[in-house]
């Protein structure tokens, strides 16, 4: 599988098992488009967390090779994957705030773990809060604020930095109906300025509120495209029948 | 809520290192209350002891070895006390006449009764045991073995019942038990410094364990190894830095000590181990040693776990 235009990601034959257990992933050969918004679906114990983590470069595959912005990330050396970190955002399922940092402090450790000077980070965090609406909680501890909040503040960490790809598992998965949307529009702001967007959901309802958004569907570790996302070049008239299709699967 | 930030990417223009407080602020601490820094205080005061005692044997066989290299002692073992003496004459005014020989002593009679007397008692007590007759001698190179025999042959015509001895001979085996203290002081140095090493290793392992979420999400935010490897050896270096002034402390006033109760001894050979003001620099050093040793054990510790991480 050859990096197409505006691919930014692509899975060849790509297998993974923990340990000597049955594969959780098999045979996923997908690619990934700069600038589109895609939603990755599937029961519990499809493989969701897991796919996600072989994209934010958490795990490696047992099997099959998997290119990011250009480069083979399986030989990378170890010392070069952080340079592929920074160009990522990551929020994760259950937030992973660093509970004895402020909102503030955590929205700030990509920038600090960058090397942007304090003095320049300052203006940009607090820009990142006030777009989340949490400009009046920037010194609170993770464990004073609610599950929303919280989530916010993870968002704002992933966003931050302007990664080219945004990977979030479950994001709406602790909040409200209204704050699930809310979050939902922030992810779609960013995709509009060009951040390709994967948000691993089981929400049938997110699907419908998100216009011309890929839907990946896992199945038992395999890979389905109902909406022919994952072919080159995608296809441009999945969109509603084919999100309806898929929120009904899952 | 809903319009992000100007998209700048600012994280492409800083040049500000990822280090210090800044960094430090994912591991809290608290200084001194963890083991460590008490550990490693015990260990550097250990070490300071053992320093100090291995510098001032190496002073002392140093200068026992400087004073005695040319020392010759020349006994005239004769039972007649008046050949005795004739002899004794003979052979200072032989040695005096060698160019070698710098400086002698004929040791006068009453000096070897008084360094006698409590083994053989007083003269006026009837002693019957006859004393040889003895000059100091100090030549002006070492007394090699040839050297000796050569004086021997020297004083064998005038003074056949002279004997002629090198004084650093008797005190090879003093030098043995001095060259073997300071290896014992020398190994002991390096077990501590093992034994911290595994002290730190254990807790650099330990700190690891206990924040190894941040240390996860620091390193899936793009931070490297070394940056995460930089906060635990900063904390190691605190607590190291800590002990080892504390342990300093510790060490040199024990050391003090020791050396004060055996200068009360007044013995020359004893007064001759003191240590030196470079001495004093050299166990001065042993902390900041120990701080290197801490920080570079809780580099690879930490970087040894980091590994195991993608």
């Amino acid at each position: 599988m050859n990096d197409g235009p505006g691919n930014i990601v692509t899975f060849d034959n790509v297998g993974l098992r923990y340990g000597t257990d049955p594969e959780v992933l098999s045979d996923l050969s997908f690619n990934l488009f700069s600038g589109r918004f895609y939603f990755l679906t599937g029961a519990s114990g499809a493989g969701k967390t897991s796919l996600l983590k072989l994209l934010y470069l958490a795990q490696r595959p047992s099997r099959g090779a998997i290119r990011m912005f250009g480069k083979d990330v399986i030989t990378t050396p170890r010392d070069e994957l952080p340079h592929f970190r920074r160009r990522l955002g990551v929020v994760f399922q259950n937030f992973r705030l660093v509970d004895h940092l402020s909102a503030f402090d955590n929205v700030a450790l990509p920038l600090r773990v960058a090397g942007v000077r304090e003095a320049e980070l300052m203006r940009p965090v607090a820009e990142m809060l006030d777009w989340v609406g949490l400009t009046h909680r920037a010194h609170a501890l993770p464990a004073t604020l609610s599950g929303g909040e919280q989530q916010r503040v993870a968002i704002a960490r992933a966003v931050i930095g302007r990664p080219d790809l945004l990977v979030a598992d479950e994001p709406t998965g602790n909040v409200d109906p209204d704050m699930a949307l809310k979050l939902l529009r922030l992810f779609e702001a960013l995709n509009r300025l060009g951040t390709t967007v994967v948000v691993a959901t089981h929400d049938a309802h997110l699907l419908q509120n998100v216009s011309d958004c890929l839907i990946m569907r896992l199945d038992k570790g395999r890979l389905h495209d109902p909406t022919g996302a994952l072919r080159y070049p995608p296809r441009t008239d999945y969109k509603r029948t084919a999100t309806q299709q898929a929120g009904d699967k899952t | 809520m809903m319009r992000p930030p100007p998209p700048e990417r600012t994280q492409k223009t800083g040049r500000a290192r990822f280090g210090g407080e800044r960094a430090a602020v994912l591991v809290p601490r608290r200084h001194l209350s963890g083991p460590v820094p008490w550990v490693i205080a015990i260990m550097i005061a250990l070490v300071v002891i053992a320093a100090a005692g291995g510098l001032a044997l190496g002073n002392l066989a140093k200068t026992a070895r400087g004073e005695l290299s040319g020392a010759v002692t020349v006994q005239i073992i004769e039972a007649n006390s008046a050949l005795r003496e004739e002899q004794a004459v003979i052979a200072a005014q032989l040695l005096a006449q060698d160019p070698a020989v710098e400086s002698l002593r004929t040791v006068p009679q009453a000096e070897l009764d008084e360094l006698l007397e409590p083994w053989l008692g007083t003269a006026e007590a009837g002693n019957p045991v006859p004393i040889p007759a003895l000059i100091d001698v100090q030549l002006r190179r070492a007394a090699s073995e040839a050297e000796i025999a050569r004086l021997q042959s020297l004083l064998k015509r005038g003074a056949p019942a002279a004997r002629v001895d090198a004084q650093s001979h008797w005190l090879q085996p003093v030098y043995s038990a001095l060259s073997a203290m300071q290896y014992l002081a020398l190994t002991m140095i390096a077990l501590l410094l093992l034994t911290s090493v595994a002290a730190v290793w254990l807790a650099a392992r330990s700190s690891f364990a206990n924040h190894r979420d941040t240390v996860e999400i620091v390193h899936l935010l793009g931070g490297t190894d070394k940056q995460i490897a930089r906060i635990f050896q900063r904390s190691v270096a605190i607590d190291a830095m800590l002990g080892g002034i504390v342990g300093l402390a510790l060490g040199a006033a024990a050391s003090w000590l020791i050396a004060r109760q055996f200068s009360g001894l007044e013995s020359g050979m004893v007064s001759a181990g003191s240590l030196a003001p470079v001495d004093w620099f050299v166990i001065a050093l042993i902390p900041l040693l120990g701080v290197g040793i801490a920080m570079l054990t809780a580099r690879i510790t930490v970087t040894s776990a980091l590994r195991r991480m993608l």
